[in-house]
């Protein structure tokens, strides 16, 4: 038997399901438009203050600013409200029956839960900046096209790696709900790190010239600042292909963490309820 | 004054109970004081770059940053009865309980629960209010802290309002939609920065539909002692806090409207 069919199964299963969502999602494509607007006018008066040459140009920062609203969800801010839900009954030790790896269930599980929620988000957010706004006369304001067919095709493989890397933080914060056995603190202390430091607030090249580089390794760079850089150039070649290596070593590094530490976790769970 | 007392007593019983999970009340509160720093850290690496926005500076900013954010925490941990209203009082059909209780449905709806973990909020607010005043170095005078104390209070009812018609909304979708948050935390966001960064329109939907402007900015300016880069003669400073009064007595008028139209969802 194929031993990927089950994590496959349970992909498949939760990304149909996810997508049902579909009120959810258009409400969070209307907020993020208008969330991407204020931003965009607040930059834009930024940028007419200060004439000279800037580290990201104002055409590259609006463009920016509406792929960040469009793959918003990708950021980890909570784990998995279904692990979250299985702590709270005590579920989770069904978990431990499963002949399967549990890393591998949650990974799967993680990856179809974010991939389907940025996927309508990401094509009404496309739809509405790229096309809508210059078709109405506000192109200087519109998510322009990347920069060459390789930048696309670079672009297209690091949002794979932002999937990849954003599922390998959500399952760590799954692994710290069971062992804490509470969701709140894991889910309210993670989000303002991966907000910030991402360059989902403000685009890590507007950062101070000390701390960028610093700033560039981190992980959670991957998941904004280095796909977006490559969509418009701003990395391209062997730097674009580096970046891409970096999200993956990153990802691959912290699914890694995740799977020991799931290990540690499962073997002296102690479940709640009766 | 019966009211009043009442009030006093489910506030009490509130807080008693959050404090039976202190480690709870810590974590939560120090979270929502981390969630709103990360949003303080990004508009100091903004100055920091660019040092200013239209003439104004970091300072400026963090005092109409502070006014707004201090208005909203304080609504934000007194509304939670609303801010639930639909998934907690119309879809279970709780709601009928609290008709049947010789008090207005607002105030029990306000004695639901007073959230003591936006105090981190809060803090982060007041913490970036102070730090804005201390750079700006203000005059204080009468005048400065009468307009300061406009602004919040005339935020607060603002904010109660928007969160009254997000509540009113549940009597016919059942639910509570997130859509309103476009206006609250959209709108706190928004006042964050002086009226005049925004394209005209904009502006207007913020001074003439939600008169979020009308308390985070014309007091905040007034009491900054700067002339109003918009034009806004000086008895504008002082009245437009008002429009925030005036925006919770229309929110309050289609609450008791909904309550008329309420139809329980049974059981």
């Amino acid at each position: 038997m194929d031993p990927f069919r089950p994590y496959l199964a349970a992909f498949a299963a939760r990304f149909q399901l996810t997508l049902q969502y579909r009120t959810a999602a258009i409400a969070g494509f209307g907020t993020q438009c208008w969330w991407g607007v204020i931003k965009i006018m607040v930059l834009a008066a930024f940028f007419a203050g200060s004439p000279g040459r800037q580290p990201i140009s104002l055409e590259h920062v609006v463009t920016y600013t509406w792929l960040g609203q469009a793959f918003l969800i990708f950021l980890p801010w909570n784990g998995d409200p279904d692990v979250a839900e299985m702590v709270r009954s005590g579920a989770v030790a069904y978990d431990r029956l499963r002949p399967i790896d549990t890393h591998g269930w949650w990974y799967a599980r993680a990856l179809a839960w974010t991939t389907a929620r940025v996927a309508p988000r990401a094509a009404l957010m496309f739809a509405f900046a790229a096309l809508v706004l210059p078709l109405v006369g506000l192109g200087r304001w519109s998510l322009r096209p990347p920069a060459d067919l390789p930048a696309a095709a670079l672009f297209a493989l690091s949002i794979a790696g932002v999937a990849l890397l954003s599922a390998s933080i959500v399952v760590l914060i799954n692994v710290i709900i069971v062992a804490t056995l509470d969701d709140r603190g894991a889910n309210l202390l993670v989000a303002p790190f991966s907000n910030l430091l991402s360059g989902s607030i403000v685009p890590l090249a507007l950062f101070p010239d000390w701390l960028r580089p610093a700033l560039r390794l981190q992980p959670f760079a991957g998941l904004v600042d280095t796909p977006f850089r490559i969509y418009f150039g701003d990395m391209a070649g062997w730097q674009a292909l580096g970046g891409i290596g970096l999200q993956l070593g990153w990802a691959v590094l912290l699914a890694g963490l995740g799977r020991w530490w799931v290990g540690r976790v499962m073997d002296r769970l102690q479940v709640q309820g009766g | 004054m019966d009211a009043l007392r009442l009030y006093g007593r489910y506030t009490a019983a509130s807080i008693r109970g959050q404090m039976r999970y202190p480690a709870s009340f810590l974590m939560t509160s120090f979270g929502a004081f981390l969630a709103t720093a990360a949003d303080a850290v990004g508009l100091w690496v903004l100055f920091a770059h660019f040092h200013h926005i239209h003439g104004w500076g970091f300072g400026e900013i963090a005092v109409f940053y502070g006014t707004v954010g201090t208005a909203f925490a304080l609504t934000d941990a007194a509304t939670r009865g609303f801010d639930v209203f639909g998934d907690f009082f119309v879809r279970t059909g709780a709601f009928d309980r609290l008709l049947l209780r010789p008090r207005t449905t607002v105030l029990q709806l306000l004695g639901h629960e007073l959230r003591l973990s936006r105090i981190g909020r809060l803090a982060q607010a007041v913490l970036m209010l102070l730090i804005g005043l201390s750079l700006v170095h203000l005059q204080w005078s009468p005048r400065a802290a009468i307009l300061l104390l406009a602004a919040v209070a005339g935020g607060m009812a603002l904010f109660a309002g928007l969160l009254i018609l997000q509540a009113t909304l549940a009597f016919w979708t059942v639910e509570s939609l997130e859509i309103a948050n476009i206006l609250t935390y959209g709108g706190v966001q928004a006042a964050e920065y002086p009226l005049d960064v925004y394209a005209a329109w904009f502006r207007n939907f913020l001074i003439f539909v939600v008169p979020i402007g009308c308390i985070a900015y014309f007091p905040v300016v007034g009491a900054l002692g700067r002339h109003d880069p918009l034009g806004a003669p000086d008895w504008v400073l002082f009245a437009s806090p008002a429009a925030g009064f005036a925006f919770l007595g229309v929110a309050l008028w289609v609450w008791g409207f909904g309550v008329r139209h309420y139809a329980s969802t049974g059981s």
